[in-house]
């Protein structure tokens, strides 16, 4: 599956990059596996990804629970818990 | 009529009180928050989500019409570094009576701190830090979930 991924604030400063776009195997079904998927690559990934609990996501621009299945999904944002206001 | 505005523009609230006032609305309360100057912070900067933010705050302000009795809901954000003392938020509700323009006001500050994609980033003496949330907000947000 093909996915846009993006990432945001500390996310995006640990991996180093605000978007690219990944083919994931099928074993990735959820935003959780996606999030371990990326961990596994090492380096900002994993420390981006170390703490899943600290991570908010959201498909096609709509926010979602990391258990949220990826079927159908374009766009991917993984995030911190937002601070705005 | 919902007002959604999303910006690195400073926020000017004469416009948008003004903006805000309704032939059918008797009230206008509105909240403006602003960069705080405490403890030594010389710039913040928001990041945002581009196209995700406005519909969560379209998605805000759609709730509150539903639930009160509104001409207007307005909320309007800036984005990109500011300096104490900036207006980084501003949120109006008009309706015919007070009680429900100030409840729709509480509402639309409440939920924006939880439901939009905006980060904050702090810069002291040159180092800078991600803001982290606050469990106050998650319970001020929930408190409407009636």
């Amino acid at each position: 599956m093909r996915l846009t991924v993006l990432y945001f604030a500390w996310v995006r400063e640990r991996i180093g990059q605000a978007e690219e776009v990944v083919t994931v195997p099928a074993e990735v079904a959820t935003v959780a596996d996606l999030v371990g998927w990326l961990a596994a690559r090492g380096g900002g990934y994993a420390e981006a990804m170390a703490a899943p609990e600290r991570l908010r996501a959201a498909i096609d621009q709509n926010f979602v629970g990391l258990d949220a299945s990826l079927a159908g999904a374009r766009e991917v944002a993984i995030f911190p818990p937002v601070t705005g206001g | 009529m919902i007002r959604v505005h999303v910006s690195p523009d400073p926020i000017d609230i004469a416009t948008e009180m003004t903006l805000a006032e309704r032939p059918k609305a008797g009230a206008v309360a509105s909240f403006c928050g602003l960069v705080r100057a405490d403890d030594g912070v010389d710039c913040l900067e928001l990041e945002h989500y581009p196209g995700a933010t406005e519909a969560a705050l379209e998605r805000i302000a759609d709730h509150a019409l539903a639930r009160w009795s509104l001409q207007a809901a307005t909320i309007v954000h800036r984005v990109g570094p500011m300096r104490p003392g900036e207006r980084i938020v501003f949120v109006a509700a008009a309706a015919p009576h007070r009680r429900d323009a100030l409840d729709a006001c509480a509402y639309l500050i409440d939920r924006l701190k939880t439901d939009a994609p905006f980060w904050k980033r702090e810069t002291r003496d040159g180092q800078a830090s991600w803001v982290e949330a606050r469990e106050s907000d998650a319970a001020a947000a929930e408190r409407w979930q009636a």
